[in-house]
């Protein structure tokens, strides 16, 4: 049997499985060595707003069991600034890039994507949805359907390239949320972003982040991306997923896929080993061989369910 | 930088202090004070992060060449679980990482001021700056005698030293900033490097900046990948024409930086640190050349 790790997101190639997520790959000096860009499926860039954003103060990252908080605000040169200078770099080594796009309003979103048409190596968009409403109290996006799908919607009418929505985990009906996005032009979802978390310095009485609420992500999120993953493949077989939380090794790459996703990203353990996405790739082709499958679609519909039990 | 499998050639106490040896000449040859590597905890998954540690030692030559040597302070997971390996065990070493401390060309008296770990990457500068025949001088502060850093080695780089401890128990009773105006004026100091924690090194920038010396400080930032990727380790450095600034990131544009450019206000988290430098804020000459 030939066995291939291509996949095919409805239109949207990867020639591996997986990619690095959001903000996790540079495709400059700062891997060189570390990390070959070939033997990576995609890179989704860090989120860009319109113009350059400073971000959040420090301290940004406090490490907690199996995890890492992180408040990084967005910080970012600007979409201007990503396409003179990142974007070249990632398309000469030839990997497919997914640009991830944030705003604090509707129409920077708009303004970003609108930045972003017919660029060479670049393959879709990516709609960072958990990034805060100016015009609506300062809410995440996601936080009122409506408006989520205004700026889904908007965003996905606007631009030439097929968009991801990025759903964070815990919004009231996953599933919901997810056609809402799909219903207004979404050509499919990323599942899940980082969760909503703190930590704090008993010894100094602070929180361990300066903007005290942060993003938890790494392997402690990996079962709740899984099981946002299910829900709505389940709910939405024919809409690509690129599964996204916590993914360390191969097998939890496997069991993403096994979950419904058509892909996945590694994001935490690609900052920590640069390497990892290549390897949980070759991991993935070595249970694809165990089990006589020829490709990772092939593992969309294997998990073996109860029907009675699953609801 | 090399991603090597190290492995681990000595094991020590060094007072309050752990030291590591290892054997990795790819990254050896290459180091230079000021800048660090990264180490991978152990594949269980319960610490995320790689460990970040400035390079006490990096032997080029004689019996100990291609080695490799950091200390660190075991206090918390991580740096616990880094305390218990022994020679001859292997880590995954990712380094040398960040910018360097630079070298004066013309300039020969240079004080060199740390605070507890942040003499590990100092003592290597004083050996560095020595082969190039500076005079090195030395303030050396802790908390406490088994926090000083390896007096004995301070004592035998440098031409005139200060040892400061909150306690008393080692030197003068005090902190680095009570000794630092007489120490650049008894040493005639003509540049400046330090390495500690943040209220220590404003303390510099701010003597520096008065006084017109050139200085170099190495930051300490909570950093996640420390490879210049995901924007954790922030500090604000004031743009060269004083018209704003930028977040840079402490591992790869330092973690060495000109003090006088870091935006202290903010940095610190002064509740109410302007949003933009302050008018006429002393942007300091450059290094020397």
């Amino acid at each position: 049997m030939r066995h291939s790790l291509a996949v095919d997101l409805d239109g949207v190639r990867f020639p591996l499985p997986v990619l690095a997520a959001s903000g996790c790959f540079a495709a400059g000096r700062e891997h060189s060595g570390l990390a070959d860009p070939r033997r990576i499926g995609g890179v989704v860039t860090r989120s860009l707003t319109y113009g350059p954003s400073k971000g959040a103060p420090t301290p940004r990252v406090a490490e907690t069991p199996s995890g890492i908080v992180t408040s990084v605000g967005a910080q970012n040169a600007g979409v201007r600034d990503f396409l003179v200078e990142e974007l070249p770099r990632l398309a000469k080594a030839g990997v497919p890039v997914v640009v991830s796009i944030a705003g604090s309003s509707m129409e920077e979103y708009l303004r970003v994507a609108s930045a972003l048409q017919s660029e060479p190596g670049i393959v879709a968009l990516e709609v960072y949805l958990s990034a805060r409403d100016r015009e609506h109290d300062d809410l995440p996006f996601y936080s009122r359907r409506d408006v989520m799908a205004d700026v889904v919607g908007s965003v996905s009418r606007l631009s030439s390239y097929p968009v991801f929505a990025k759903l964070p985990a815990f919004v009231p009906d996953i599933a919901e949320a997810a056609r809402a996005c799909v219903r207004v032009g979404a050509h499919g979802l990323t599942l899940i972003d980082a969760v909503p978390a703190m930590a704090i310095d008993t010894r100094t009485l602070r929180p361990r982040l300066a903007t005290a609420i942060g993003g938890l992500s790494g392997p402690a999120i990996k079962p709740i991306a899984l099981g946002a993953v299910f829900q709505v493949a389940r709910a939405l077989p024919d809409v690509p997923i690129m599964g996204v939380g916590g993914i360390a090794t191969a097998e939890d790459a496997v069991e993403f896929l096994l979950a419904g996703a058509w892909a996945v990203q590694v994001g935490t353990t690609a900052l920590v080993d640069p390497s990892a996405p290549a390897a949980i790739a070759q991991g993935i082709l070595g249970y694809l061989k165990e089990k006589g499958l020829a490709s990772p679609a092939d593992l969309r519909n294997r998990l073996r369910l109860d029907p009675e039990a699953v609801r | 930088m090399r991603r090597v499998r190290a492995e681990i050639l000595n094991a020590r106490k060094l007072g309050a202090y752990h030291s590591l040896t290892l054997v990795a000449p790819e990254i050896a040859e290459r180091a230079r004070p000021g800048q660090f590597v990264s180490v991978a905890m152990p594949p269980d998954r319960r610490f995320v992060l790689r460990r970040h540690f400035s390079i006490h030692q990096a032997s080029r030559r004689g019996g100990w060449a291609g080695t490799l040597e950091f200390v660190f302070d075991p206090r918390g997971p991580g740096t616990e679980w880094l305390a218990e390996s022994k020679a001859h065990q292997f880590l995954d070493v990712i380094g040398p990482l960040g910018k360097a401390f630079a070298y004066p060309r013309r300039l020969a008296n240079c004080l060199l001021v740390s605070e507890g770990h942040g003499s590990a990457p100092i003592y290597f500068l004083a050996q560095e700056l020595r082969a190039r025949g500076k005079r090195v001088d030395m303030i050396v502060g802790a908390s406490s005698e088994d926090h000083v850093f390896n007096p004995i080695e301070a004592k035998r780089l440098s031409q005139q030293i200060a040892i400061v401890t909150e306690d008393g128990s080692l030197g003068e009773r005090g902190r680095v900033q009570d000794v630092l105006v007489g120490m650049v004026e008894a040493t005639g100091a003509e540049v400046v490097y330090a390495a500690g924690p943040r209220r220590m090194l404003r303390a510099v920038a701010e003597l520096c900046i008065e006084r017109r010396l050139p200085a170099q400080v190495a930051v300490e930032e909570q950093m996640a990948c420390g490879l210049g990727i995901c924007q954790t380790c922030a500090v604000p450095v004031i743009r060269k024409d004083g018209s704003g600034y930028d977040n840079l990131r402490a591992c790869a544009d330092g973690p060495v930086f000109n003090p006088a450019r870091i935006f202290w206000d903010r940095w610190m988290g002064e509740p109410r640190a302007p949003a933009t430098p302050p008018e006429g804020f002393p942007v300091v000459s450059a290094w020397p050349r």
